[in-house]
């Protein structure tokens, strides 16, 4: 991998000047941290954090057949969202191998936006793109399909005090969305999509506007948010705060290795819907029962945080590993996830995480790892 | 960068300090500000013999696991047992409380390898 094929967010010279250590993330050079993952994790769980997030990718397609199409792309029922709301819902391959996991918003009547993830841009697109209604001779005037990802620059802002800050941005006449939902707000001269998501289990926004705008929001947020403690957050506590909610990350815990059945996320698949890609095997996994799910746990006592790739052992037989682990800045202890033989232990039950030769217990915990008090 | 004169150093960011055939051992404030958030530290095991080069204890951060590496051929004489319950010690004392080991050297003439003070603060810019 070479710096030349890594790409540059428009915020890429304000982590700079930041003080940001820099690394390669799904073919972009992203912050990983500015101060400390410990200090930018405590200000989204205890005030508020922003985040560049314009490595995201953003897919639109519009049409009179746009969701009927998506809806057999998808596993979640696309027909159940109104104009202005958002759901969460995977793309699958024809064996239910997750290719993506993403946010499907229904902008207007017939225009929808996928944001998804930045490493799986360009093969959403193109798997997308062979699946259009006609394709391979698309063509027909029923779906216009565009990948929209260079238009938007974006920022996740995340933490009980969003609220606060929102209206030091927008006036308090101004309403915040409601959860999962998404509308037009006017920052200045600047038009924003502001959603109400996230990917930390705090009260947030996720915001998308032009690129070309991106500092200055960026710097205008900062300052709007000085008050309230805002910092600056990278992906290392974007990761520790996802994992605390047992949110999957793709390329670690999810992959077209995986369903989401395994995954434990069947709640976003309606296998009610009479046709989706990977249906089949769902249904048929669903009855027969799957052969692996994924599994949260925590670290007993003191010892090394679990990391991906550890293996897993239970009344000692190898039985999975690792997808994530981290030592968690909430909780002070190791915590993780990983794929397990079913059937798999129930939360409370032990099992042990081999790290460097040396086996350490561990217990089989409910979701989330981490509960707000 | 704090990279006090009276030590040597390793091309890896380990601090060495000479006491007679014994020598001190720590990561330097560069690898600490690199790692930030120390979490956890394994300490080597106290009477093991080591290579010089060979891993003989690990730190970790929230976001990975660093080897830390013998400077000579020898024998861990004391640990430094605080940072088993702070292992943060790293951070805010790296040169001070946060030293790792103690290692009685078997042969001298190896730390005449290392690097002066000088010849560590360029390698780092």
């Amino acid at each position: 991998m070479s710096d030349a094929a890594e790409k540059h967010t428009p915020l890429y010279d304000e982590h700079v000047r930041l003080g940001a250590k820099i690394i390669p993330f799904g073919g972009w050079l992203m912050p990983v941290q500015y101060s400390s993952i410990m200090e930018e994790h405590q200000a989204v769980r205890n005030d508020v954090g922003v985040f560049d997030i314009s490595h995201m990718g953003q897919l639109v397609a519009t049409g009179p057949r746009a969701g009927a199409w998506l809806n057999t792309m998808l596993t979640n029922n696309l027909a159940k969202l109104e104009v202005g709301a958002g759901q969460y819902t995977f793309l699958l391959n024809d064996n239910a191998g997750i290719i993506d996991d993403l946010i499907a918003y229904r902008i207007e009547d017939e225009k929808f936006l996928l944001v998804v993830n930045a490493s799986r841009i360009d093969d959403d697109f193109s798997w997308l793109q062979s699946h259009l209604p006609g394709s391979p001779a698309p063509g027909s005037a029923d779906v216009q399909f565009e990948d929209q990802s260079d238009r938007y620059a974006g920022l996740a802002i995340q933490g009980p005090r969003v609220d606060e800050l929102f209206r030091n941005l927008f006036g308090k006449e101004k309403e915040l969305p409601a959860r999962n939902r998404i509308a037009r707000f006017d920052l200045g001269a600047t038009r924003l999509w502001i959603a109400r998501t996230g990917y930390t289990g705090e009260d947030g926004i996720e915001v998308f506007f032009a690129p070309t705008e991106a500092p200055r929001v960026w710097n205008e947020i900062l300052e709007k948010g000085s008050s309230l403690g805002i910092r600056p957050c990278g992906l290392g506590a974007r990761d520790t705060l996802r994992l605390e909610m047992c949110y999957p990350l793709n390329g670690s815990d999810l992959s077209p290795e995986h369903n989401p059945l395994e995954a434990g996320l069947g709640f976003f698949v309606d296998l009610t819907k009479p046709s989706f890609t990977g249906r089949e095997r769902l249904q048929r996994e669903k009855t027969e029962g799957v052969a692996r799910r994924l599994v949260p746990f925590r670290m007993k006592g003191k010892g090394p945080p679990p990391r991906p790739h550890y293996r897993v052992f239970r009344d000692g037989a190898e039985a999975g590993e690792l997808t994530s682990g981290t030592l968690s800045p909430s909780l002070n202890y190791g915590i993780g996830m990983a794929y397990l033989t079913t059937p798999v232990p129930k939360p409370g039950e032990e099992i042990e995480i081999e790290i460097r030769g040396q086996k350490f217990p561990a217990v089989i915990e409910k979701k989330p790892l981490y509960k707000k008090t | 960068m704090n990279v006090p004169d009276e030590l040597l150093y390793t091309e890896s960011h380990e601090w060495v300090r000479r006491e007679g055939d014994r020598i001190r051992v720590g990561i330097t404030d560069h690898a600490q500000a690199e790692l930030t958030d120390v979490v956890y530290v394994e300490l080597p095991k106290m009477g093991g013999s080591y290579e010089a080069g060979g891993t003989i204890a690990v730190v970790e951060s929230v976001k990975a696991a660093s080897d830390i590496y013998a400077p000579a051929k020898g024998t861990v004489v004391e640990v430094n047992k605080a940072l088993e319950s702070n292992p943060a010690l790293i951070n805010t004392d790296p040169y001070g409380e946060g030293w790792i080991y103690l290692l009685q050297v078997e042969n001298a003439d190896q730390l005449k390898a290392l690097k002066d003070a000088p010849a560590y603060r360029s390698s780092i810019g």
